[in-house]
């Protein structure tokens, strides 16, 4: 039975492959049929809904690894497929994230845009380096996968802030690509498959490496800061289904290849301080990505803050596993690995329902600015209720899913300062306050997009003309929703499926802690039971309902807010002026001024016009990614200094010319030279 | 046996705490109109406002959602299933298992997130500022309270209240230069998340001081009923939290097959735990009467000594204790 899982997963990647050549075929710019994007739509959903139940029941018969050998590849060797327990984890957050987007894909949104062929590609690609077994696949799966989503976020490309936002976005991931090539020739010495790496890995300054050069690549694809910056500009730009694919599924490959690089392939037999460049890189992106989250004013752009900050978790609850792990504590190290291969699968769900909804919010309202939104839940409900669902993980909030990971998380913090000394000890204790910090921060976040863009008044008349998503869209996010619901009172049964995993890297388990109940960060001590907190809240409720039918007078009468007195607004402002409400700037100003000036420069100006002067007073405000400020933008200066520089070889004489070729000639030579000596 | 013990006690701590948490409100009332010489409501009367609240018909804001109705009762129902976690004067409840502190704040963050919710689709400016900062002052409460936790959990091996709580009752641990310096922090704490002097004031008039009221101005009738109350429970789930976790004396113990002890150590426990929250009271009343509202961008500032201490209360541990290192 087994042996068929494999085989069914490459057909979907082939198909998927070939749907992208047959799609441009059909329909090119402007004249797309709608049949076309319905089969490549249609094709996509098949294929994932397909490579999901083959996944499940992989994992679901102990998931043996399996290996297939493709007769394709470079240089006539053939591409080896493996699917082990990794794979399986990361492949079903990628299927059931996918087919959801494919789902929405079918939404009618006039004619399909050009960039529509290139969605079964980059599920294809995604899946592809989730299967591979050798550097080779690895790579060209990744590749695709980049290539295939710079080509979707480029979908609206007559807007000049997409193209800067593709443009961007294309510079991360060549970094990216540059440097996992680079990390697999390095572990590549004595064969390409991931087999013969295992059995040779990198040692000395060859290790430090190649660490250095996949935190580099696979952060910059994850969101890690300080490569972060791509995220919100081309998370806003792609379209609804895709921004949702790159958020939940792509951020989670890279995580795959970090996991897959750092875990299993550098081997257990790495220093202790390993931990430290991935925990720094994870406090940071989650640190400034909640902050961020909580100033943005494009709701796709808090989203994709957001992933920056829940990729961070997932690294520090990696970085804790790793460190666990080289100071032999197989308890605490199973623990963190789940918390962070739990948070993977919760996050990869809940944020792609949160984009699914934005993308409607943004079709059926006409706007992602929270300045144009505003009682967006009254005319999208089913929209509206699975953002709010996903709004309550992004908070944290018991008893959903994304309470559950951030307890796991938490619990594996806590118990961080058994791993060592003093100093270690008092960094534990800090991390612990900064985790606090950034939940809060994401809970302040996720209530500020809820409450400004569906609740309250609408701020525009398009806004109060919003119209439901299509029946594909509610679906889609139904289908995640109920996802969402079962892992937030069921993450037991999750890190049931993350067991072999966490055999496979770290040696380690969490079967005797994980019921179908609930979680325990130690064995034969209480933990969190979700079900049982559902049950708590749900009678306490139940019990209020019941007192209130026999003791208070029901029914309501309604009538104009009454706003300490502002009074019923007048007949040709049927909502009252929707100025007056708090919108995404007000929201924020407190945490602006607070901590925004500190991290992020932020400064807000007044400029007041004299008494007598009849201008408008006008409120500017800023705020600056320090790593914009401090590594990009000094990169940026560089890279014009130095295009600069050769610009002035275009306007040398011939005599100059020559002087200069034969230098460089005469040093070429020297350099030569001194090799053959050494 | 060991069940029907639990329950029972579980039964009567929630039926306890919900008759006492608008007492326990008159009372500081009473006792802060006393010291600055006014006679003050009498002591039941928050219970009165409540059953005057619950005969009114609601008028509810136009334009709001089914999520402005629905806010009031999550608010209470989050917070009673906090206010089941806690015990008050026996340890042993049937909630005992997952009586979890992070679950705890877990609750009470959700009852603040659906009042906070609410606050923003009633569409006004009063509803939209309260929201905000009873955002951003639970940004800076929020460390403070999961370093306690931590310390606790430190010490315990665990984030279980029954088990810390267990551990503290039965003395082992003796006097804690940590557990003071966490107390200290946890009074911060609770103040800002109950709303009380000098981060937020239950009795504003002045509309743009209000924090927790401003969430509230738009609800009437059995709505307001059910926020008033569980904004009283909150008060007392934060006091019996730092009574049990800070000064367990007197509560009833579980015997050695961790059952619940018999009803006659409960009734001390009751008595204990009432002593307890009258001293808290007085306290809490003495501290407000003598103390001016904070501006708004001065309590991060209070937090941040909080946090302070919080650190060095975990610190402290791993000094003087020079804590456990290896595998447990």
């Amino acid at each position: 039975m087994n042996g068929f899982i494999l085989p069914i997963l490459t057909v979907a990647v082939g198909v998927l492959l070939a749907l992208g050549p047959v799609l441009a075929w059909t329909g090119s710019e402007g004249s797309g049929t709608a049949i076309g994007s319905k089969i490549g739509g249609w094709g996509t959903l098949v294929c994932c809904g397909i490579g999901a139940c083959a996944t499940l029941l992989h994992l679901a018969t102990g998931a043996v690894p399996v290996f297939l050998a493709v007769p394709l590849g470079l240089a006539s060797q053939s591409t080896i497929l493996v699917l082990d327990s990794v794979s399986d984890l990361f492949l079903l957050v990628v299927l059931l994230t996918g087919a959801a987007a494919a789902a929405a894909s079918l939404d009618d949104h006039g004619h399909p845009p050009a960039t529509a062929p290139a969605f079964p590609v980059f599920v294809a690609g995604m899946v592809l380096t989730l299967v591979a077994g050798d550097a080779f696949a690895a790579v060209a799966g990744f590749e695709l996968m980049s290539l295939a989503s710079f080509i979707l976020v480029l979908t609206n490309h007559r807007d000049v802030g997409v193209r800067a936002a593709g443009l961007l976005y294309f510079g991360m991931a060549s970094i990216s690509a540059i440097c996992l090539i680079a990390a697999f020739a390095l572990l590549a010495v004595e064969g390409a498959s991931f087999a013969a790496i295992r059995a040779h890995p990198p040692e000395a300054w060859r290790a430090v490496a190649v660490l250095v050069l996949v935190l580099v690549g696979t952060g910059s694809k994850a969101g890690l800061a300080p490569l972060h910056i791509w995220l919100p500009p081309a998370h806003s730009a792609a379209p609804g289904h895709v921004s949702a694919l790159m958020s939940g599924a792509m951020t989670k490959v890279a995580i795959y290849l970090l996991v897959r690089i750092l875990f299993d392939l550098c081997g257990p037999a790495q220093p202790i301080w390993w931990f430290l460049p991935l925990l720094a890189m994870g406090v940071a992106s989650a640190l400034l990505g909640a902050l961020r989250a909580n100033l943005e004013t494009d709701i796709k752009a808090v989203l994709a803050c957001s992933t920056i900050e829940n990729i961070g978790l997932v690294t520090i609850g990696l970085a804790v596993a790793m460190a666990a792990r080289a100071a032999d504590l197989s308890a605490l190290a199973g623990l963190a690995l789940g918390a962070a291969l739990l948070h993977v699968l919760v996050h990869g769900l809940f944020k792609s329902l949160l984009f699914l909804g934005a993308g409607a919010v943004q079709h059926g309202a006409g706007s992602r600015q929270l300045t144009r939104l505003g009682g967006v839940i009254q005319r999208m409900p089913i929209t509206g209720c699975g953002m709010l669902l996903g709004a309550f993980c992004l908070a944290g909030l018991p008893p959903s899913a994304g309470f559950a990971s951030e307890w796991a998380l938490f619990q594996a913090v806590f118990g961080a300062v058994r791993i060592g000394g003093l100093g270690l000890q008092i960094l534990i204790c800090v991390l612990a306050a900064i985790l606090a910090l950034v939940t809060a921060l994401a809970a302040s976040a996720a209530i500020r997009l809820v409450g400004v863009a569906l609740l309250g008044r609408p701020r525009t008349p398009r806004a109060a003309a919003a119209e439901e998503a299509g029946p594909p869209t509610r679906w889609a996010i139904l289908f995640l929703g109920t996802l969402v619901v079962l892992t937030g009172l069921f993450p037991g049964l999750a890190l049931h499926l993350a067991e072999p995993a966490l055999h496979l890297l770290a040696n380690t388990t969490m079967a005797d802690r994980a019921g179908a109940f609930g979680i325990v960060p130690t064995a034969e001590l209480p933990g969190y039971a979700p079900l049982a907190v559902a049950l708590l809240l749900g009678v306490a409720a139940i019990v209020i309902a019941v007192v209130l039918r026999a003791r208070a007078v029901m029914g309501h009468r309604t009538g104009p807010a009454w706003d300490c007195g502002f009074g019923a607004p007048p007949a040709w402002l049927p909502f009252g002026d929707p100025l007056t409400q708090y919108g995404g700037g007000s929201f924020a100003q407190p945490l602006r001024r607070i901590l925004g000036g500190v991290l992020l420069g932020a400064r807000a100006q007044v400029d007041m016009p004299e008494p007598g002067d009849t201008r408008p007073a006008v409120f500017t405000e800023q705020a600056q990614d320090p790593v914009e400020a401090y590594l990009f933008a000094p990169i940026g200066r560089l890279r014009g200094h130095l295009s600069a520089l050769t610009d002035r070889m275009h306007f040398l004489t011939v005599r100059q010319t020559l002087t200069v070729i034969v230098t460089v000639l005469i040093a070429f030579l020297g350099i030569v030279a001194l090799v053959e000596q050494l | 046996m060991k069940t029907v013990a639990g329950a029972m006690v579980l039964l009567l701590h929630l039926a306890l705490m919900l008759a006492a948490a608008p007492v326990v409100v008159g009372l500081i009332r009473q006792i802060k109109a006393r010291m600055v010489g006014r006679m003050g409501p009498p002591l039941l009367q928050p219970w009165r406002d409540l059953a005057r609240l619950l005969r009114k018909q609601p008028v509810v804001a136009d334009g709001t959602s089914w999520l402005f109705r629905a806010a009031p009762a999550t608010n209470l129902a989050a917070t009673v299933a906090a206010a089941s976690l806690v015990p008050s004067f026996a340890l042993g409840m049937s909630t005992a298992g997952i009586s979890d502190l992070l679950v705890i704040a877990g609750l009470l963050a959700l009852a603040r997130a659906a009042m906070a919710l609410a606050a923003m689709d009633t569409g006004t400016a009063f509803g939209g500022i309260g929201a905000s900062r009873e955002m951003t002052f639970s940004v800076f409460a929020e460390p403070v309270f999961f370093l306690i936790v931590f310390t606790l959990a430190l010490l315990a091996g665990t984030t279980n209240l029954d088990a810390v709580a267990t551990l503290v009752a039965s003395g082992t641990l003796g006097l804690r230069i940590s557990m003071a310096l966490a107390l200290v922090a946890a009074l911060a704490v609770a103040i800002a998340e109950c709303g009380r002097i000098p981060v937020d004031n239950p009795a504003a008039h002045l509309e743009l001081t209000m924090v927790h009221e401003a969430m509230a101005l738009e609800y009437s009738g059995r709505h307001l009923a059910l926020v008033e109350m569980a904004a009283c429970l909150r008060l007392l789930v934060w006091m019996a939290l730092i009574a049990v976790v800070f000064v367990p004396f007197g509560i009833a113990l579980r015997d050695a097959d961790g059952a619940s002890l018999a009803p006659w150590f409960w009734l001390l426990g009751i008595a204990a735990w009432l002593i307890k929250l009258g001293a808290m009271s007085i306290g809490l009343a003495a501290f407000e009467a003598t103390r001016a509202k904070l501006r708004v961008f001065r309590v991060p500032e209070l937090l941040g000594m909080a946090l302070l201490l919080g650190l060095l209360a975990a610190i402290f541990l791993f000094v003087s204790q020079g804590f456990a290192q290896g595998p447990p």
